[in-house]
């Protein structure tokens, strides 16, 4: 029943979908963690009863679903630390199992957006209504601010530089320079609540003198926006048909390819 | 566990978790929102069944939307409660020791009131003398902010009173700790703040106001259900039906409109 939307030709280097039976992270940059070898984990669990291993995992559960409130990526050290504790040597079991919780029973889905710092967000798997992209709070506010900035990234090819960004908004009467009275500092909740949620990228333009900026989709956008319906969405917008976007198009539809392949 | 979760089911989930708590009347229509969308069977009358069925997968979790009465309207609410950890420890996420501190000082003094409120003054003074680490007048008043933001506490004219999703979350922990100082609703039965109290000093039972309306509408004679003295409070009016909530309008599209309104 869940249409996976997993946009394959998109995934940056810097995510990737967490995948039950792949054993996971390969170095260990928190030192408190060793990974434990796959015979470790089997004597792990065989000393454990199943409903021990269950509580495990919904108290795991239980502490993802309340720090994603903050839609900040959560470190493996930190599940480790304040859940996980002497269960440590069935890490990898207990994760498994917390995502296909996940997947089954809230349609989020558990992924490392750093693989170096073993830190994980949770994405939503819903298929999503593009009149109401609810890649937030359903109906907030701040979702159609978002939307908006991502269309244009999206139409612009990936990346835009910043004044691109404020002039759209500025004729939405969204000024960047002063406090909107539903977005408060509009600056600020675009290049920094936005881009810790990871909805966006905002990066420095090298060799640039003064300083210019950039904005991309976020690890968290790519993995929870269906680019096929943002782009029917602009087409109607326009009055067109979504193929008088050839490039757009062509990434819609490999997006769309790879969610069927998932 | 027969029949299996379908994405109409998630999406009502998550839509809860999105609104920490949520009217009845509100949830009935995302609950048929969420069917729409997703094209799952909908009967106008099925929204507790529709939540049993999430709960039976809620429930290896130790979680539970919960359906409960606020004592401030007297409306239906829902919300995602945590079964596993039901006390104050949860928020430690998000507020330092002294905050908590401050909350449970707060919810002593609700609980030692009749009508299950706390002056802002009574709470400044408790801030003086908070053991973990005293707070300054501004900074209690920004943690008071936050937790009445973050629907831990609702203000009303400098009167602060647990909410209702306080309340659903935390009857059992409240329970616990408070013993025999908290009551329960001579009506209907659940923890009683925000209450009428029975004047016989030997009975002193509690009925929520919004339960006293319904009660002793239209009687003469309001008598206490418990002991049958007189009822010397004034008979609350029940508050009509609240406003028909609805989804809040879609704002992408109502942006998107006069974004093409500049783009033609
Ligand atoms: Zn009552
Ligand atoms: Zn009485």
């Amino acid at each position: 029943m869940s249409q996976k939307r997993r946009l394959a030709g998109t995934q940056s280097s810097q995510s990737r979908v967490f995948m039950p039976n792949e054993v996971v992270m390969e170095e260990d940059e928190d030192v408190s963690f060793t990974q434990p070898s796959s015979s470790q984990l089997q004597r792990g669990l065989d000393r454990l009863t199943p409903a021990q291993v269950d509580r495990k995992v919904a108290e795991v559960v239980q502490f993802i679903l309340i720090k994603d409130q903050k839609k900040v990526p959560i470190k493996r050290a930190d599940i480790v630390k304040n859940v996980i504790k002497e269960y440590k040597n069935i890490y990898p079991e207990i994760i498994k199992r917390a995502n296909m919780k996940f997947e089954k029973v809230f349609g989020f889905q558990l992924v490392e957006v750093d693989p170096k710092n073993h830190a994980y967000i949770l994405v939503n798997k819903l298929e999503q209504n593009p009149r109401q992209p609810a890649v937030m709070s359903p109906g907030h506010p701040k979702t159609g601010l978002l939307f908006v900035i991502l269309s244009v990234i999206f139409m612009k090819g990936g990346v835009v530089k910043e004044p691109v960004v404020w002039n759209t908004l500025k004729k939405l009467r969204v000024d960047q320079g002063e406090k909107h009275e539903e977005f408060g500092d509009v600056k600020k909740l675009v290049t920094e609540e936005f881009v810790r949620q990871r909805y966006l990228e905002y990066t420095r333009i090298p060799h640039t003198e003064p300083l210019e900026h950039e904005f991309r989709w976020g690890v968290r956008a790519e993995k929870e926006v269906d680019k096929m319906k943002m782009l029917e969405f602009v087409s109607q917008v326009h009055d067109q048909e979504p193929q008088t976007w050839t490039k757009q198009y062509k990434e819609a539809m490999a997006a769309k390819g790879g969610s069927s392949r998932s | 566990m027969a029949v299996t979760l379908f994405d109409s089911h998630r999406r009502f989930l998550q839509t809860i978790m999105c609104n920490g708590i949520m009217e009845g009347s509100k949830a009935k229509a995302v609950h048929r929102h969420c069917c729409e969308v997703y094209h799952t069977p909908y009967t106008d009358d099925s929204l507790d069944e529709f939540i049993d069925l999430i709960n039976s997968y809620l429930q290896p979790l130790f979680m539970q939307i919960r359906k409960g009465m606020s004592e401030d309207d007297g409306l239906q609410y829902y919300t995602l409660v945590n079964m596993a950890e039901t006390d104050i420890t949860r928020m430690s996420s998000d507020y330092a020791d002294n905050e908590l501190e401050l909350f449970r000082k707060t919810m002593d003094l609700i609980v030692d009131s009749e009508n299950g409120t706390a002056s802002s003054t009574d709470v400044l003074n408790c801030a003086d003398s908070l053991q973990t680490k005293k707070m300054k007048k501004k900074e209690t008043e920004q943690v008071l902010s936050r937790l009445v933001q973050d629907k831990w506490l609702n203000e009303k004219h400098g009167e602060y009173t647990l909410s209702t999703r306080c309340i659903m979350e935390m009857e059992q922990y409240i329970r616990n700790i408070y013993q025999d100082l908290v009551k329960s609703c001579a009506i209907c039965h659940n923890i009683a703040f925000q209450s009428q109290m029975c004047c016989n000093p030997s009975c002193g039972i509690k009925i929520h106001i919004p339960c006293a309306a319904r009660y002793y509408k239209g009687r003469v004679d309001p008598r206490c259900p418990a002991c049958s003295k007189f009822w010397p409070h004034e008979i609350p009016a029940i508050r009509t039906s609240s406003q028909v909530s609805t989804l809040s309008p879609p704002v992408a599209s109502a942006i998107s409109t006069s974004q093409s309104r500049r783009m033609r």
